[in-house]
């Protein structure tokens, strides 16, 4: 996938899929977001967003290919820079001069890929099931109303699927710390006004947006 | 002060190399680092042992000749100089100081702390000049207008010396912020338009040939740049590669 391509390419393609990842972040937030003001509304969107072909049969696999492509450039990318550093140094100090969370970024992606996996175990496989392979496309319960909330606060009733939730977010935290802002110096933009505002906006991404998250799920953990 | 050294020594690039360690003693806090290494050598060749190889010339952080990674850093613990800077004051008695050459694959070690840096004289070579006739009818560079603040910018990454910090100071042993360096002082200046194009492509795929690192903007490589250039010629450099990139020849 990256033979051919400059390691300049390679950077802003590793932007560019960031971008779209952060995009869909925000509105997976807020649709999430919904559950704790409205219940039906919540449902409705839900049932919009799981039911629409534009975003089921278009925007659905435009972001799973997103995902996969930023996860495997950043194992190709990790895989070339250890190379280009085969004799490590006896003493380093690399806090000296970089951030922990900028040095990190493969440990803290690949752990955002496990909670993935858990989380598309939780919802999205078996909404596929449901969808496409036993073509239930109502998304009714037997009982006639809407299934969506239902099936949110029942896999917020186990506290250790919650706390684990809960930790996954602290590292989507600490990679969208470095991955905000490191997004803007990789496609070109640098400026001496807006930079500073776009670190600081990436802080508060980085910090809002994964805790909204952890606080939806609390918020159905405790009223369950 | 007296010092313990624990200094790389490899007698050849084939050679496997290991830490070494001396003892110095004696040592004036005035003393620069290199002239402390001095010091070291004068007492090894006396004792008939191989002085340890280092690399240095003006010896007043201008040539970018000097270079060591001192105690996890390159160029030492001191900010915005280079290793013939650094002074002993720096560091206390007793202190053990751990000195080892730029790593990185693009640098292979030949002899000691001394590294083969021309993969960036190759990249250099690749595009990091202007084509201009010396017929005697030059125009004169003073004679063309170019805003102040755009010369001072290119003045800033002309500062680069070349040493190769950054990518010692990589993690991914990345030649980025030197290659931005390059392109920028010619990219922000009138004389540089006429190459642009293929100087920013061609710097590029020569890094790459060189077997540098990926750039992932940690940032360490402005840290530790003894000129203290700004990771803002990456993004620079990054303007200039997406904008060549969709240029027809």
């Amino acid at each position: 996938m990256a033979k051919g391509m400059t390691s300049v390419t390679r950077k802003i393609l590793m932007a560019l899929s960031g971008f779209f990842l952060l995009v869909f972040l925000l509105q997976h937030c807020a649709i999430n977001f919904l559950s704790v003001i409205s219940p039906d509304t919540f449902n409705e969107v839900s049932h919009f967003m799981g039911t629409n072909p534009l975003i089921q049969f278009l925007l659905q696999p435009v972001l799973a290919f997103g995902l996969v492509f930023h996860l495997a450039m950043g194992i190709v990318l990790e895989l070339q820079n250890r190379d280009a550093r085969p004799v490590k140094y006896a003493v380093n100090k690399p806090g000296e001069n970089a951030s922990w969370v900028s040095r990190n970024m493969i440990i803290t992606g690949i752990m955002i890929f496990l909670f993935l996996l858990l989380h598309s175990a939780d919802f999205w496989f078996p909404e596929l099931k449901v969808k496409y392979i036993d073509g239930d496309m109502t998304g009714m319960t037997a009982e006639g109303h809407f299934r969506y909330y239902e099936e949110l606060q029942h896999q917020f009733h186990n506290p250790i699927r919650v706390g684990l939730y809960a930790l996954s977010f602290v590292f989507l935290s600490l990679h969208l710390m470095h991955g905000f802002q490191s997004a803007f110096q990789s496609v070109g933009f640098q400026h001496n006004k807006y930079t500073p505002i776009i670190k600081k906006l990436g802080t508060i991404y980085a910090i809002v947006i994964p805790a909204a998250f952890v606080f939806i799920a609390l918020y159905h953990f405790i009223n369950a | 002060m007296n010092l313990t050294l624990k200094i790389w020594r490899q007698k050849n690039a084939n050679d496997k190399g290991k830490m070494v360690s001396y003892n110095v003693t004696d040592i004036s806090e005035h003393m620069s680092f290199l002239e402390m290494l001095d010091v070291l050598n004068e007492e090894l060749v006396a004792k008939g042992e191989e002085p340890v190889a280092f690399d240095h010339d003006c010896r007043e952080g201008i040539c970018g000749m000097c270079s060591l990674h001192i105690n996890g850093e390159a160029h030492g613990p001191d900010r915005g100089i280079t290793t013939c800077q650094l002074h002993m004051r720096m560091f206390k008695d007793g202190d053990t100081i751990h000195i080892e050459p730029f790593r990185a694959k693009a640098f292979p070690v030949i002899k000691d702390l001394i590294v083969d840096r021309s993969a960036f004289d190759r990249i250099q070579q690749a595009g990091g000049y202007i084509s201009v006739n010396t017929s005697g009818n030059t125009q004169d560079a003073n004679a063309i207008p170019i805003p102040k603040a755009d010369a001072d910018l290119s003045m800033d990454a002309a500062t680069c010396i070349g040493c190769g910090a950054c990518v010692a100071s990589c993690k991914n042993a990345s030649a980025m912020l030197f290659v931005s360096a390059k392109v920028s002082q010619y990219a922000l200046l009138p004389q540089g338009q006429v190459e642009a194009k293929d100087r920013v492509l061609n710097m590029v795929n020569q890094m790459d040939k060189e077997g540098f690192g990926n750039c992932t903007n940690t940032g360490a490589c402005e840290v530790e740049c003894p000129k203290n250039i700004s990771i803002s010629n990456i993004a620079r450099m990054n303007r200039e590669y997406l904008s060549a990139s969709m240029k027809d020849d």
